[in-house]
């Protein structure tokens, strides 16, 4: 007993286990590496890229692979690695903004929904079950509509269609809290719903919310992807990967590669985020942490 | 705290407590017109089967029942009508003023908090001690209940725990700010029987200590027989029989309590074709179905025919011994067949 008090002693130990337990979990280390590679790729575009990723070379357009273009040239003759690089700049910001407005508003709206039940509960619900009615990628295109194309923009429509997501799930989770005994617990010692909802709720549901996030992230990524490529995301010269798919798919058959460079860019991150969430969820069960 | 109250006066008063709770199938009576009274340092027990109210009971007295449910009578704790509250007023008397203690130790307790923070919640909260103050405090309480090296336990988490021992931090925590009134609800059904004994010694010593009042709400009338002074048998949300413990143990009078008594498992039964455990026919109704009458009338082997129109009379028993029958005569000659009671 004693031993067990002070190996799972909180804080330095404790981290180093989970870590250590992480380390093993093959998705995990497979989603993280990805999530890593995408993130430091967006980073490294930020100081250095082979070339400025908006110039343009008309003299080497359609350049094959080679030592001084490694992915080859676009119709412009602008380098398509840069390009690549320089895009996940915009699919990470378009993922964290659009993940955050989603789970700040949808999260605050769900423990509330589920702190109060009653009407706020219906209330709530009945806003995701409509903003649900839409496929994301429609609601997505109309709000771009509503609010005019451009970067900003399309990331508020991944973000707003976002809310409904996190709104359900955070109930979900809530409402299951609630029910448990130490909740009444809390309630028999005198806690409000607030306190309730932040010391007892919200600690039990972040796993949940944590690894939605990283899943919606991914999401965010894809729909920006198709945003652009519809032309109402992010506008030129803004490197988008959405936007190099939509302007390759006329050399399709002369210049695939042009397609496939960002296409692969858009599946590894998406099967990064992805492989990471699933890891995380599995880390973050502490049932399945106790039975290891 | 309770200077201006004298000793003799009810620390806890309840009066023609019902609850009415909304089910598909209409309103139904959870608790039917209860009346008790507890003074300090006395110790009530609540018995009766799953289904007879005494969980509904208990979290009436909290405030705590389901969303939907309806109550009337009143609740009067230390001078002030609890039903009469709005919800602030009674987040500052529960586990303040009123504890209480869960069936399971196991789910009772946050997973993710340090037991010293959760012990020592209740006294910040409502005690304002500050953090430090606050977890010396529950590491005195944690060693009173009988946690080894406390100070060191404090900072485990619930699961690094054993069962007992998780039960007894929910004393702990439950008792922190010396509330008048304990509940206990069902306090040891989860836990091992060693375990249960050494639980309840720790609980009746703890109500002595404190001069706090105590319910104990068990379906075990061993449990309830070792622990409190007083007993109240409940049925379909009555108080169908009630009085001393000693009093009533020795005259059981209502037929349930009867069949509840010659439900109880016996070493010494003869083998063979005694061998079985009785039980009382039938099953607990639906609330909502419950006859006007007595409730207990389906499954009562001496009822007759007024018993599920009219509801049943109390008749004294003997002084302080209550039963609430149509046919007291009848049942003190036994209703379970012979060798039920003595």
């Amino acid at each position: 007993m004693a031993e067990a008090v002070a190996a799972t002693r909180p804080g330095a130990a404790a981290r180093r286990a989970w870590l250590a337990r992480a380390l093993r979990h093959p998705s995990f280390v497979a989603g993280g590496i990805l999530t890593l590679l995408l993130v430091g790729v967006a980073l490294l575009s930020l100081v250095w890229t082979p070339y400025e990723p908006t110039s343009m070379d008309l003299k080497a357009r359609y350049a094959p692979v080679s030592w001084s273009h490694l992915l080859g040239t676009d119709r412009f003759g602008r380098d398509v690695l840069s390009n690549i690089m320089a895009g996940a700049q915009l699919s990470i910001a378009v993922g964290v903004v659009a993940v955050l407005i989603g789970v700040t508003l949808g999260s605050a709206l769900g423990l509330w929904a589920a702190a109060r039940k009653g009407w706020v509960e219906e209330l709530v619900m009945r806003f995701s079950d409509f903003a649900f009615a839409f496929p994301a990628i429609l609601s997505a295109i109309m709000i771009t509509v509503i609010l005019g194309p451009g970067a900003v923009n399309s990331i508020l429509a991944i973000g707003i269609f976002n809310i409904p997501v996190f709104a359900r799930l955070t109930r979900a989770a809530a409402n299951s809290v609630w029910t448990r005994e130490f909740v009444l617990a809390a309630r028999a010692a005198g806690k409000g719903g607030f306190r309730i909802t932040v010391e007892h709720v919200l600690p039990n549901i972040l796993s949940v919310i944590l690894v939605q996030a990283t899943i919606q992230f991914a999401i965010a990524i894809l729909a920006e992807a198709a945003l652009s490529y519809l032309g109402i995301g992010s506008q030129p010269p803004q490197p988008s990967w959405g936007r190099m798919l939509n302007e390759a798919q006329l050399q399709m058959y002369k210049n695939a590669w042009l397609a496939i460079y960002p296409g692969i860019a858009i599946a590894v991150s998406v099967l990064g985020l992805n492989l990471l969430g699933d890891g995380l969820r599995d880390l973050t069960d502490p049932r399945l942490v106790r039975q290891r | 705290m309770n200077a201006a109250m004298s000793d003799d006066a009810p620390l806890l008063a309840v009066q023609d407590l019902t609850v009415t709770l909304r089910t598909p199938r209409g309103p139904a009576p959870a608790v039917r017109g209860l009346d008790f009274a507890l003074r300090r340092g006395e110790k009530l027990g609540i018995v009766g089967e799953s289904g007879c109210g005494k969980s509904m009971t208990a979290l009436a007295l909290m405030g705590l029942l389901p969303d939907g449910a309806a109550v009337t009578g009143r609740i009067g704790l230390e001078g002030q009508d609890l039903l009469a509250l709005p919800e602030a007023a009674l987040c500052r008397i529960r586990g303040n003023r009123i504890g209480m203690i869960f069936q399971e130790p196991m789910t009772s307790l946050n997973p993710l908090h340090r037991i010293g923070r959760q012990v020592a919640e209740p006294l910040r909260l409502h005690r304002g001690l500050d953090a430090g103050a606050a977890r010396a405090r529950a590491i005195e309480l944690l060693d009173r209940v009988g946690i080894p090296d406390a100070a060191r336990r404090a900072d485990a988490y619930p699961h690094e725990l054993s069962g007992g021992q998780r039960q007894r931090a929910m004393i702990a925590l439950a008792l922190s700010c010396d509330p008048a009134v304990l509940i206990a609800d069902e306090p040891t059904t989860a836990l091992d029987v060693t375990i249960q004994g050494q639980i309840l010694d720790l609980i009746e010593d703890l109500v002595e200590e404190r001069g706090m009042a105590l319910i104990l709400i068990s379906h075990d009338l061993g449990v309830i027989g070792e622990v409190v002074d007083r007993v109240m048998v409940m049925y379909g949300g009555m108080a169908v029989e009630r009085g001393p413990v000693d009093a009533v143990f020795d005259r059981l009078t209502h037929p349930y309590s009867q069949g509840l008594f010659a439900a109880l498992p016996k070493l010494r039964q003869d083998r063979g074709a005694a061998a079985r455990l009785r039980t009382i026919p039938g099953r607990v109704p639906e609330l909502a179905d419950l006859p006007a009458g007595c409730p207990f009338t389906p499954r009562c082997p001496i009822a007759e025919e007024r018993c599920g129109v009219v509801p049943p009379p109390v008749v004294t028993v003997q002084a302080g011994h209550e039963a609430v029958c149509h046919r007291v005569e009848r049942a003190l000659e036994g209703v379970f067949g012979p060798g039920v009671r003595s």
